[in-house]
């Protein structure tokens, strides 16, 4: 009896965790390419979900269908802002960056207190409550739609950079700066497309959370340290550590949450960060850094 | 030793200097009580900003979690305060020695491990998030319900015990502040402040001209955690209460470390002049909202960051490097960070 338990909760948790890996993915992808720091990474997600209640709350539309709308939304979002107010900052150094991203950050969260007040808004789809029981294991639907959007997205996002002569171009970006110049990469409009793909990740992950998550504005610096944290695990710049890291993540705060108390699982979150930064700074899929 | 504090620096800056100190100790006589508490809210940040600025502006060591040292600080005397009578003052050298300890673990490992820049300055998060979630459950201290020093209205101030009116608490904060700066400025032109730049400038470089790098970067985080904690007795002994909540907050440690980008990193006046615009705009912002009945929440803080990003955008080293220039100032000072 216990160990259905314990299996239920690791599968919530991976669940979720595919979410978060998501999430994590577009902060990977900025900061591989673009090689910024985007400290308003949870304060993007934010804007998603509120943008996926409201379409629900007003015309009733399914956050699962409106995850790639919302994406849509938050790439040109990305590109635009890469475009005019981050791509002076490329070369400034890092703390720089990270004044700028934190601006940022402080106007989205404030923004989103203004226009949607303190109080926490969910998403009540007909599906809530449904769960689906495999043998003897019982599997929320939120969370499974949820996790398979999550990869569907994610296997979206690999393709293209496999593939796509665009993504191609992006890699090569990321790769050598002056070479991808060199060759006559439009390097410029490419970091914009990178930051746009990131924001987009953030955007389809932010849609999809609303089914799992409540969401109020404070949420917004909570996932940009969950994104960090994921990211760091996983290995900054590596597209599978970031799903990895969040799978891992997930299951971390889930079993925290089962063995101690929930309030206290981002320790657990933390103190794997901890352990990773010691013992393999590079991540766990990431490359050895010089 | 005072000449040697004074070399080099140029004459006029000594008078400005003595003006801005004048005025500030005089300010109490003129300023009624609400200026009396913006101008302790600035000191304090000012304080607090020139001892970051010793690991980042210095050293070149980005530190996101400052509001460990602040909140050890602060819990660690008003535990002390509450539980066994021991006043402030007395509690300081403890409180200083645990944010020492502190430091020193986490520059430890992040040096010892060759943990550096963006990796640095999410290992501080971690452990502050850490402690944040660590003091939530700690009952001793009230957990997630907060710790409360007894308040009473006091007609006489008690210094040792820092229990007065804020006139006391503006000159206890502004000796503080007063205090970071000489010796951030003596620090500046020491010699571990010149093995200090060369890090912050090429790491390799100095490690190759023979700096033994790893300890005069532990010499930084442990000066600066060591500074930073008197802060956070002060801030216990002001405010009163203390919730993990608000003490370990993320949001707590940017808002240490935004006067110093502002005013300029690794500057002497870059913590006090960003210190006194930002706690001025957003006492400013506040008026103004008020005023016009827009004081929605978060309205005040979407114009602040508005305010933020044209600064970074417009002045990427900082208000500071720009003003010495113009007045010419800072003869020895290196304001690029």
């Amino acid at each position: 009896m216990p160990a259905d338990i314990y299996l239920n909760v690791a599968i919530s948790g991976l669940l979720t965790g595919l979410v978060y890996g998501l999430m994590a993915l577009g902060l990977s992808v900025i900061f591989g390419v673009v090689r910024v720091v985007n400290f308003a990474h949870g304060e993007m997600m934010t804007i998603a979900m509120y943008l996926a209640v409201v379409l629900f709350a007003h015309f009733g539309l399914d956050p699962l269908v409106m995850m790639l709308p919302i994406a849509a939304v938050l790439f040109g979002v990305g590109y635009v802002l890469q475009l005019t107010v981050i791509n002076p900052f490329i070369s400034r150094p890092e703390h720089s960056q990270f004044m700028l991203m934190v601006a940022m950050a402080i106007i989205i969260v404030n923004s989103l207190l203004m226009i949607f007040g303190p109080d926490a808004q969910s998403v009540q789809v007909s599906y809530s409550f449904d769960s689906f029981a495999i043998g003897r294991l019982i599997v929320d639907a939120t969370k499974l739609y949820a996790g398979l959007a999550a990869i569907l997205v994610a296997a979206a996002l690999f393709a293209f950079f496999k593939f796509a002569p665009l993504g191609k171009a992006i890699r090569a970006c990321a790769d050598n700066y002056t070479g991808a110049l060199v060759v006559g990469l439009d390097v410029k409009r490419l970091y914009a497309l990178s930051f746009g793909l990131g924001a987009a990740c953030v955007g389809a992950a932010g849609a999809i959370i609303v089914l799992i998550v409540d969401v109020t504005p404070p949420l917004g610096p909570a996932y940009t340290l969950l994104a960090f944290v994921i990211v760091i695990v996983g290995g900054l710049g590596s597209m599978p550590g970031a799903l990895l890291g969040g799978v891992l993540i997930g299951l971390t705060e889930a079993m925290a949450g089962l063995f101690f108390t929930p309030s206290a699982k981002s320790m657990f979150a933390f103190a794997i960060l901890v352990l990773v930064l010691l013992f393999r700074p590079q991540g766990i899929m990431g490359k050895r850094l010089t | 030793m005072i000449a040697r504090l004074l070399h080099g620096v140029p004459r006029h800056a000594l008078v400005l200097l003595a003006v801005v100190l004048a005025i500030l100790v005089a300010a109490p006589v003129f300023a009624n009580d609400y200026l009396l508490t913006v101008l302790i809210i600035i000191l304090y940040f000012a304080y607090i900003g020139q001892a970051w600025n010793i690991l980042m502006g210095f050293a070149g060591q980005l530190s996101l979690g400052h509001a460990l040292y602040v909140g050890l600080g602060a819990y660690t005397t008003a535990a002390l305060y509450v539980h066994f009578g021991i006043g402030p003052w007395l509690g300081m050298p403890v409180a200083i020695l645990i944010s020492v300890a502190c430091g020193a673990v986490i520059g430890f490992l992040a040096f010892r491990f060759g943990v550096g820049g963006v990796y640095f300055a999410i290992l501080t998060i971690a452990f502050c998030e850490f402690t944040r979630i660590g003091f939530d459950h700690f009952d001793w201290v009230g957990g997630s319900s907060g710790l409360f020093l007894p308040v009473a209205n006091y007609t006489r101030n008690d210094l040792l015990n820092l229990r007065g009116q804020p006139v006391m608490f503006y000159y206890v904060i502004l000796a503080l502040t007063a205090g970071a700066f000489v010796m951030c400025h003596a620090l500046l032109r020491s010699r571990v402040g010149y093995y200090w730049q060369a890090i912050r400038e090429d790491e390799l470089a100095a490690r190759s001209l023979g700096i033994n790098t790893f300890r005069y970067k532990m010499i930084a985080i442990i000066i600066s955690s060591g500074m930073t904690a008197p802060a956070g007795v002060f801030y216990a002994f002001y405010y009163n209460n203390l919730f993990p909540e608000q003490t370990f907050f993320i949001l707590r440690s940017i808002e240490i470390i935004l006067g110093p980008i502002i005013g300029g990193i690794g500057t002497l006046f870059g913590p006090v002049i960003g210190a006194f615009l930002l706690t001025g705009l957003s006492e400013a912002l506040q008026e103004l909202l008020t005023a016009y009945g827009l004081d929605t929440p978060g309205a005040k803080r979407v114009f602040y960051g508005v305010c933020l990003l044209f600064v970074v955008m417009v002045l990427p080293h900082g208000i500071w490097p720009p003003i010495a220039r113009l007045l010419r100032l800072g003869r020895r000072e290196t304001p690029e960070a």
